[in-house]
């Protein structure tokens, strides 16, 4: 296994209830491999409970980017959130610990 | 070739001012632009322009003003910032006052508002985008409701001569757009090139974030000398393009990993980031190292802008109560968990209505293993129980218990509506020191 964290940096933003996750490769030669095995399916499973419902992939290969839009769950947004990272700028470093195959 | 040089001093309304004070100084500066206004900082400047009719700006305005006025007045550069928050009247009359403090008389100073649109919200079947719900059924709770402003009204003021021009709510990347307009006489209905701008404005408009700023993560991604992270600058020019970079020495870093990870900062659909001037495609920029601290802008584009202009809503949403409390040593955890039952069931027997309850073990023994209580309710006072539930934990609850906090307060929650252009009256008024 391959933890994304050793392939790729990514930064956390929110707006309202939707979140967006960047992915971008340190190496551009990575980037195939992370669009072909970061898939909206491995997100949405690494980041569980923190969201809810559809997640959209955008691909950036200039970058060498993904960007992964998604909601928090009902009620969950930075103003009424109890969660102690209540703007979920954390959820970056969690979806970087998300494993790839080998 | 014509370079116009533009600096953000602040990415919110508590930011670091010695970087401020750096940029207007060293960085030869044209424009200092201040982004200090998230959208819950409005519904909350709002709520104290209520409770008095001269306040309602930004806190640190003063501060700002009083550090970085010496520096932009003598040596030309002009400031933009939506400090004004809710009332960039009374702020403008604070920085005329400042300024003459100074020694710095006749500068004109611009006033942007019209961006408060409650009485046309108020009550209104607008639907709230983020709930669904219309805007009417939150009733007495709606305590602002303030359109994003584009570029347009910022235009005015500098065509008027502003050395100083202070809004309230304006589209961030807007702030930075609206110089840029003003300096090459870009068309209003040049799309690409409004969206090239919008870039760097979106690049600035956070501040260190683009400068090594929430980026640094030892071992993987180190930043230099982040205690005196220097803040941003563009050097842009005519077709839009532009270089981002720093006043050199300042701490931190501009490079191309620092930048895309800015460029996608709270970005969707990259191909049509909407502004009130454009809908901006960042979905073909290239970010390219132009020499040390240097980053080159190219590729972006744009469509023509949206019909509506989205209108930020700030309503009173209830409390939410918090506690916390610490054990420490073997069978810390088991007694932080025993701790919560404790006040779960005490929530419940003493009436406590909450909407909804969360508690957190927050560390590992045999350290700090600290417990935390959140929780939402209806009223104040039921709040205010849940921190004191945890609080009396001191005596009542389990061995060891130390380091108790305690915090309740009003929510006040933020959605958005779509409001035709139509409805929305910008006006500029100047006054001068």
């Amino acid at each position: 296994m391959t933890r994304l964290s050793t392939l790729a940096h990514g930064r956390a933003g929110d707006k309202g209830r939707l979140v967006n996750i960047s992915v971008i490769a340190y190496d551009a030669r990575d980037y195939a491999r992370l669009a072909r095995e970061v898939t909206i399916e491995r997100v949405r499973a690494q980041l569980g409970a923190a969201i809810a419902g559809d997640v959209r992939r955008y691909e950036l290969p200039h970058l060498g980017a993904l960007n992964f839009v998604m909601a928090r769950p009902a009620g969950d947004s930075v103003t009424r959130s109890l969660a102690l990272d209540a703007h979920g700028k954390s959820l970056s470093s969690l979806l970087l610990d998300l494993e790839l195959p080998e | 070739m014509k370079t116009v040089r533009i600096g953000c001093g602040a990415g919110y309304s508590g930011d670091r001012i010695e970087p401020a004070v750096e940029l207007a100084d060293r960085g030869a500066l044209d424009y200092l632009v201040f982004e200090c206004l998230a959208e819950r900082t409005l519904a909350l400047a709002q709520r104290e322009r209520a409770r008095d009719g001269q306040r309602g700006y930004d806190p640190l305005l003063a501060a700002r003003l009083t550090a970085v006025l010496p520096h932009c007045l003598s040596q030309g550069v002009t400031l933009i910032t939506n400090m004004g928050a809710a009332n960039p009247v009374a702020a403008a009359a604070l920085a005329a006052r400042l300024a003459g403090e100074l020694g710095f008389h006749g500068v004109r100073i611009a006033a942007v508002t019209g961006d408060d649109v409650f009485d046309a919200v108020a009550g209104g079947d607008a639907t709230l985008i983020d709930s669904g719900a219309r805007v009417d059924t939150l009733g007495t709770g709606l305590v602002a409701a303030n359109a994003y402003l584009g570029a347009e009204p910022l235009l005015e003021a500098l065509r008027g001569f502003a050395r100083i021009v202070i809004t309230g709510r304006v589209a961030d990347p807007s702030l930075f757009l609206a110089p840029l307009v003003h300096e090459f006489n870009w068309r209003l209905d040049d799309w690409p090139t409004l969206g090239a701008g919008t870039v760097v404005g979106h690049l600035l408009e956070c501040a260190g974030q683009v400068t090594g700023g929430y980026f640094a993560d030892p071992g993987r991604k180190d930043v230099a000398d982040l205690a005196r992270l220097g803040f941003p600058l563009a050097e842009v020019t005519e077709d839009g393009s532009a270089v981002i970079t720093k006043v050199e020495g300042s701490g931190g870093a501009v490079t191309v990993a620092t930048c895309t990870e800015q460029l996608l900062y709270e970005i969707h659909d990259p191909s049509a980031y909407l502004t009130p001037d454009v809908t901006a495609d960042f979905s073909r920029v290239r970010l390219t190292a132009d020499g040390p601290d240097r980053v080159a802008v190219t590729g972006a584009g744009g469509r023509p802008r949206p019909a509506t202009l989205k209108v930020s809503v700030g309503f009173r949403d209830g409390f939410i109560g918090e506690g916390q409390i610490g054990y420490r040593g073997s069978g810390a955890t088991a007694r932080a968990r025993l701790a919560l039952a404790i006040v779960q069931e005490r929530l419940a027997l003493s009436g406590v209505r909450c909407l909804e309850l969360r508690g957190d073990l927050i560390g590992t023994e045999p350290g700090d293993v600290r417990l935390r209580v959140a929780g939402r309710t209806a009223t104040l006072l039921d709040a205010e129980r849940i921190g004191n539930e945890v609080e009396t934990l001191y005596t009542n609850g389990p061995a060891g218990g130390g380091g108790a906090l305690k915090a309740a307060r009003e929510v006040l929650a933020m959605d958005a509506v779509l409001l035709s252009r139509d409805r929305v009256v910008p006006a500029v008024s100047f006054v001068e020191s």
